[in-house]
């Protein structure tokens, strides 16, 4: 870079975030590269946000590649689909890609190696159809937000035409290091993420989209440029490369100025965020009728042989991948999604879901973590958070086991990006503080409903006992008043008749 | 039930940390304190090398001692490099020419009572080095105000590493010799002698101005030109920001400037309270400290702005003729009260902490 392009960029970067070594290359300019079938893939009923998926399939059925297997349930959820074609060998639990290392339930297909696709009706001009026919193919295809958030896909464009949304704003950011799965899909199949944001934008009947790709992805940009240029309604945008550009808020309000008020979503303000990634899935389902079953996963870190991105099915095993990748040495911390916000495997024999957008497999150098230290009130968290919170006062708060004085300085404002804790010279978990004060105090206000929705039960039966005894003692008394008319009223009939 | 602390960290997010810590920032304001700190010793020679080395040691002892009682593993704690900088910056804010018991007893004041005493670092409310000055200032103010003239370790009267051995330990021979006055002491007996600054100033035994730090005073605050230089190093570092220093500076030189508009014969110029004392070296160096100082930009500009102006208020109205230490003390104890205050805005919301309108986003409300 030039001076003058430096002290540009400088001016344009904003003042919230973290710059850490982005680790992108060699992986990101490596040829995307297909995984060959593996020999079993095991599909998870919960890859996304809400309820999980239902099987619909039996133990030993054969399925078509792209056949529904789970049907969605619930109002936010999303349906999952056979990735190749084969046998239903189990239906049961494997670990999840979580650290807990828990279980939870997949499908598990034997591939028969034809790969023989369902045949779907595919609509000759998309352009065509109602914006609602659109969301309905998003959703019968399982599409979910690819960015890390894997909000289903189809509610979003609903909430988007609901909320009258008039920008659509493409998430072309990856700001996390080492990640460049959406790179190579903005570089290799740029065409297609652009049909995509048409195809969102009609189903939401926004007027633009604006594209924002973080200007550490020259090649991307030119490409998604040379994509856009038919489309004056798209609107290719370089931003600085600055962590966590791509979270939401952040790259809203780098394009376009608005600040999502915190109680409310992007929708609300007339803008929605989608990932590159989705669009690319989107294109593909209403244009080539495949839903989503497969994605774009990169594959790095220092015990990796050949770092780069591969396109695997949904419910590759991680070991899997890495055979494929090769290592150069045992992996010393598995990681599924970049070193600021992913979470560690607990083992390789996890399979990959359709949020997966990398697994980094880290050698021993690269996990060193020093012990945390005493807060020196530095600062530096309080400059990095990009929502403008004090990390420092918030851990320090949550340390005396003061929630709620965490919860005052702002902590549910907090989107755990990770920033404070990266850049502490303390080395303090300042996120774990946030995470255990968020868990703590959902708990809290968990027994605390059920506290008062036991009280309040307790005293409707009081309130109902004591309204019975009234009752009753009214209708004896009702009777019994009754009674000594029809007495009197027979009594007079007898002096009457004598 | 919160843990008390959280000690091994779990494998969490983020993965990725910086490559800074604790004793890479300590460090690199000890480096940035090094050339005015040589300069120091160059213009006072050997008594004042010896005073540096005792104060630090003692520092340092009196951190080893304290971690070593409350049962915590010394070594760790002891090379963070904080109590270095603590010891350091005593050193160098004391005349140069004390007694070895000053250096002494500063230093293990600073770091047990000032430091260790709260909880380690992190946990003071004042400035180690400050409370430690201004300790020694109050109850040795003979010692404390004795000022030598510069005689740099290069000259034939200096003294050698004998004769400066001596110095430390059984005080200055023929005192009246080497003595001096400081401007801002000057000014202040001057005008209590009724002789005023349009008169003194133009004696002969008046101290000049200085930029080459050829003046009486502190060990190494003198080297205003050094001192301003360790300070922008720190800052194009980024490790300290503008705001305190250039607050805590214009919270001198505007209210000089003014006062002095108005009566020059009894106010100093700006000029002079910039380049006198402990100001450059206690907006660069001290006012800056993390710990003592608020963590927002607009806190840190009232902190520094207040440290400023109350330098002035004591150099020009109290009984001392330097301010600085007190005026830092004063700060550190608003420090906590600037921080319930001004906070930050968070993103999402207006300054009460209300969320935005939808419609409009608009901040102020």
């Amino acid at each position: 870079m030039g001076l003058i392009e430096k002290f540009l960029h400088k001016l344009a970067t904003p003042n919230w975030g973290v710059h850490p070594d982005d680790h992108k290359r060699p992986a990101a300019d490596a040829p995307l590269r297909i995984l060959p079938l593996p020999a079993r893939l095991y599909v998870p009923l919960q890859q996304h946000v809400g309820q999980p998926g239902r099987p619909i399939v039996l133990v030993g059925q054969k399925v078509l590649k792209g056949e529904l297997i789970a049907e969605a349930q619930g109002n936010i959820s999303a349906p999952i689909h056979a990735p190749t074609s084969g046998t239903v060998v189990a239906i049961g639990e494997i670990t999840a890609p979580h650290p807990s290392g828990l279980p939870f339930a997949s499908i598990a297909i034997e591939p028969d190696g034809d790969e023989r696709a369902v045949e779907l009706p595919i609509p000759a001009d998309p352009f065509a159809l109602a914006p609602a026919e659109i969301t309905r193919l998003v959703a019968a295809a399982g599409v979910v937000g690819l960015g890390g958030a894997t909000f289903p896909s189809a509610v979003k464009l609903a909430l988007g035409k609901r909320s009258e949304v008039t920008t659509l704003i493409v998430n072309g950011g990856e700001c996390e290091p080492y990640l460049s799965c959406d790179d190579r899909v903005m570089r290799d199949f740029a065409a297609a993420v652009i049909d995509g944001v048409r195809l969102m934008m009609h189903a939401m009947g926004a007027g633009k989209a604006l594209v924002g790709i973080e200007d550490n992805k020259p090649e991307a940009i030119v490409a998604m440029r040379k994509a856009a240029a038919p489309f004056p309604e798209i609107k290719i945008r370089p931003v600085p490369a600055r962590y966590p550009m791509g979270s939401d808020r952040q790259l809203i309000q780098t394009l376009t100025g608005k600040e999502v008020p915190s109680d409310c979503r992007a929708a609300d303000i007339g803008v929605l965020v989608n990932n590159v990634s989705t669009a690319n899935a989107v294109h593909r389902a209403i244009r080539l009728g495949e839903p989503l079953i497969r994605r774009i996963v990169t594959l790095s870190g220092g015990a990796i042989w050949q770092p780069g991105n591969i396109l695997a099915p949904i419910g590759t095993l991680v070991s899997d991948l890495l055979t494929f990748a090769g290592l150069k040495s045992e992996p010393a911390r598995l990681l599924m999604g970049g070193p600021m916000m992913g979470a560690v495997l607990p083992h390789a024999n996890v399979p990959i879901v359709k949020g997966t957008a990398g697994i980094l497999a880290f050698n021993e150098e690269e996990i060193i973590t020093p012990e945390a230290g005493p807060c020196i009130r530095c600062g530096n968290c309080t400059r990095a958070c990009p929502i403008g919170l004090l990390p420092l006062e918030m851990a320090a708060n949550i340390r005396a086991d003061n929630l709620s004085a965490a919860e005052a300085f702002g902590l549910s404002d907090c989107i755990a990006c990770g920033c404070c804790a990266y850049i502490c010279p303390s080395h303090i978990p300042l996120v774990q503080y946030f995470t255990h004060a968020k868990g703590e105090l959902s708990a809290q206000s968990r027994s605390r409903l059920r506290n008062e929705a036991t009280k309040r039960l307790a005293r409707e039966r009081a309130e109902r006992l004591e309204r019975e005894v009234i009752e009753k003692a009214a209708a004896a008394a009702k009777r019994k008043a009754e009674r000594a008319a029809q007495k009197a009223a027979a009594k007079a009939a007898e002096e009457v008749a004598t | 039930m919160t843990p008390a602390f959280i000690t091994t960290a779990p494998p969490t997010a983020p993965h990725a940390i910086t490559a800074n810590s604790v004793s890479t920032v300590m460090l690199t304001v000890a480096a940035a304190l090094l050339p005015a700190t040589l300069y120091g010793f160059w213009l006072y020679g050997w008594p004042s090398i010896f005073l540096w080395l005792i104060t630090v040691l003692a520092a340092l002892f009196g951190e080893a001692l304290c971690l070593k009682l409350a049962g915590r593993q010394a070594l760790p704690a002891l090379f963070d490099g904080s109590a270095l900088l603590t010891g350091w910056l005593l050193a160098i804010s004391l005349p140069p020419w004390s007694p070895w018991w000053i250096g002494l007893l500063g230093g293990l004041f600073a770091t047990i009572l000032a430091k260790q005493v709260f909880g380690g670092l992190g946990y003071n409310l004042f400035n180690p080095a400050m409370v430690a000055r201004v300790f020694l200032l109050i109850s040795f103010p003979v010692q404390m105000t004795i000022w030598i003239a510069p005689l740099p370790i290069t000259a034939a009267t200096a003294p050698g590493f004998h004769d400066g051995l001596l110095i430390l330990l059984h005080g200055i021979p023929k005192l009246d010799a080497v003595a001096s006055a400081s401007l801002l002491g000057f000014a202040k007996t001057e005008l209590s002698r009724g002789i005023d600054l349009v008169h003194s100033l133009v004696a002969a035994t008046a101290p000049a101005n200085a930029f080459s730090g050829v003046r009486a005073g502190s060990l190494g605050e003198t080297a205003t030109i050094l001192i301003a230089g360790g300070g922008l190093a720190l800052l194009f570092l980024r490790i300290i920001s503008w705001h305190i220093p250039v607050a805590m500076l214009v919270g001198i030189a505007l209210p000089a400037t003014i006062a002095n508009s108005i009566d020059p014969a009894r106010y100093l110029d700006a000029t002079s309270h910039l380049l006198s004392g402990g100001a450059m070296l206690g907006a660069f160096f001290i006012a800056t400290d993390y710990v003592t100082s608020p963590n927002t930009k607009a806190g840190q500009l009232v902190f520094g702005a207040g440290c400023g102006f109350l330098t002035y208020v004591i150099r020009t109205w109290g009984g001392y003729p330097e301010g600085v230490a007190f005026a830092v003390l004063l700060m550190n104890a608003l420090t906590p009260v600037i921080d319930r205050y001004i906070r930050p805005r968070i993103l999402g919301r207006n300054w009460r902490g209300a969320p935005l309108d939808p419609a409009t986003q608009k901040v102020k409300s």
